[in-house]
């Protein structure tokens, strides 16, 4: 792999930045892989990386059906933090943010994680002990959160509109300072050039059209550039999860949704903190203002937004912030989200040996790639559930071990409004 | 933006309705005597298409009923508007 560093960026600068060589391969798929990897994006891609680094399974493939981190990977809104409710949640996420904190290092490649602190509002009493609720648990947990008054807030924030005439008043809210946004095209990015540099196949344009089985095991894999024969198969393909289990003969507790984002034109610095509520919003380095809501309100695999939505994200990014009424918003698009009824992930075994399912990350999968990479690799590798997602598992929705996190994925306050 | 031809109001925009999730979800006729797998397949387990799906919505600014109907999960095109209490059309089990 072509180390970067302030060397090697000043020599390509003297030759004109013509000879930086290219990423990633783009080799034919061989008929046969250790593992294969279905879904190209960040969750797909990491746990290739960590397949290769972690357990030496370097005979592995990516099959992506589109471009590299051309899903979800490449649609959210970026936001890391780690302040969910549930132990098992908290344990999982926060590695996830240890992880992202050295990612550029690990990568050689940055990816521009900045920890700008993640910050809640809280517009009722009741919300205001719920917040109260979540720091407590996060502070036994040992992840460091904290309450902020409404002074605070507004020191955070001097553009909020404390009470608005809709009728909304603040009452305080919390903050993680650990929290931030990364690039998230540079994740994707990163993880398949350090996962290719293993040795690890990245296959593009290569739609898994069908499996084989043989005695309820999976034997290979058909697809739109020929079979592939393979004994272990991870499924980290987020909203597609559902068509793919319908071809392998069992159905998921997945309901596919559009999720949406948009960027207003490029300002000042006015909001240097990710602001997360009924929407969330943070400004990128290039000053363009990132904005995303709830997922549209019926099943979707359009990757396109319906109006209400846009409209909805609007208002309540004007009831809190009245300045930004004269920007111009320029791009919106969707992804479709893989939500699942308690808001948690889906990881482990499926009903089909050999088959791993890493879906149902719903609105909060980016923030979850590097441990969400890391444990998938390793159920994989051994067989059985890495004891951080045990939890996580199918087998939840008939033992009936719900993990609810509702709250912290911010689904439910996010509906409340349609 | 869909337009939904509510069966009693006609043609509204969706702003009007409420998506009420997959129809024809049938609850086992006794609880007591099923099993964790079928219960847990009952509450949680859905089809979730790409391409038809018979569906529930609920014209809740409008003359609040409850109906039926197959939309296309990519598309949003609507092929069929059917009452609550009827089985779906032929056209809409192609995802069975």
């Amino acid at each position: 792999m072509h180390r970067h560093s302030i060397l090697s960026i000043a020599k390509h600068a003297l030759t004109g930045h013509r000879h930086w060589p290219q990423f990633w391969r783009t080799p034919a798929p061989q008929s046969h892989y250790d593992v294969v990897i279905v879904g190209g994006g960040g969750h797909g891609l990491a746990t290739a990386y960590y397949l290769a680094k972690e357990h030496g399974i370097c005979n592995v493939a990516v099959l992506e059906k589109g471009w590299l981190g051309g899903g979800n990977t490449g649609r959210n809104t970026a936001i890391i933090r780690s302040n969910y409710l549930n132990p098992v949640s908290t344990r999982f996420y926060d590695l996830s943010l240890k992880l992202y904190e050295g990612l550029s290092q690990e990568l050689n490649y940055n990816i521009m994680f900045s920890q700008r602190g993640v910050v809640n509002i809280a517009h009722s009493r009741a919300q205001l002990r719920m917040m109260n609720y979540r720091v407590n648990a996060l502070q036994h947990a040992g992840i460091e959160a904290e309450m902020l008054s409404i002074e605070e807030l507004k020191f955070l924030m001097p553009l909020l509109r404390e009470n608005s005439p809709s009728g909304r008043q603040t009452f305080g809210g919390f903050i993680q300072r650990r929290g931030g946004t990364a690039r998230h095209d540079a994740v994707a990015w990163g993880y398949a050039r350090a996962a290719d540099a293993l040795g690890v196949d990245i296959i593009q344009n290569c739609e898994v059209t069908g499996f084989n089985q043989s005695n309820g095991e999976v034997v290979g894999v058909q697809t739109s550039q020929g079979e592939i024969k393979t004994s272990r198969v991870g499924l980290a393909v987020a909203g597609h999860s559902s068509e793919l289990a319908t071809k392998l003969g069992f159905r998921l507790p997945i309901t596919s949704m559009a999720l949406q984002a948009m960027v207003s034109e490029p300002v000042k610095p006015v909001l240097d903190v990710v602001l997360d509520g009924t929407i969330y919003v943070s400004q990128s380095d290039r000053g363009e203002l990132v904005l995303g809501g709830g997922t549209d309100v019926y099943n979707s695999y359009a990757q396109r937004g319906n109006l209400p939505r846009v409209e909805n994200n609007m208002s309540e990014l004007l009831d809190l912030f009245p300045a930004f009424s004269r920007l111009k918003f320029m791009r919106q698009w969707a992804g479709t989200v893989d939500t699942t009824p308690d808001s948690s992930p889906i990881m482990g075994h499926s009903p089909v040996e050999g088959v791993y399912l890493n879906c149902g990350w719903g609105t909060y999968g980016f923030k979850a790639i590097p441990a969400g990479g890391l444990t998938f690799a390793d159920t994989i590798a051994n067989g059985r559930p890495h004891p951080l997602i045990d939890a996580f598992s199918l087998q939840r929705f008939t033992s009936g071990a719900l993990i609810d996190e509702g709250d912290s994925s911010g689904m439910d306050d996010k509906e409340a409004l349609l | 933006m869909i337009q939904i031809d509510c069966p009693l109001c006609g043609l509204r925009d969706e702003r009007e309705f409420t998506w009420g999730g997959e129809a024809h979800i049938c609850r086992p006729e006794n609880p007591d005597t099923v099993g964790d797998e079928e219960w847990g397949s009952y509450l949680f387990m859905r089809q979730n298409p790409r391409g038809n799906h018979r569906e529930r919505w609920c014209h809740s600014y409008g003359c609040n009923q409850w109906f039926n109907l197959i939309r296309d999960t990519v598309s949003h095109k609507i092929t069929s508007i059917y009452p609550i209490d009827q089985l779906a059309p032929e056209s809409g089990d192609d995802n069975e």
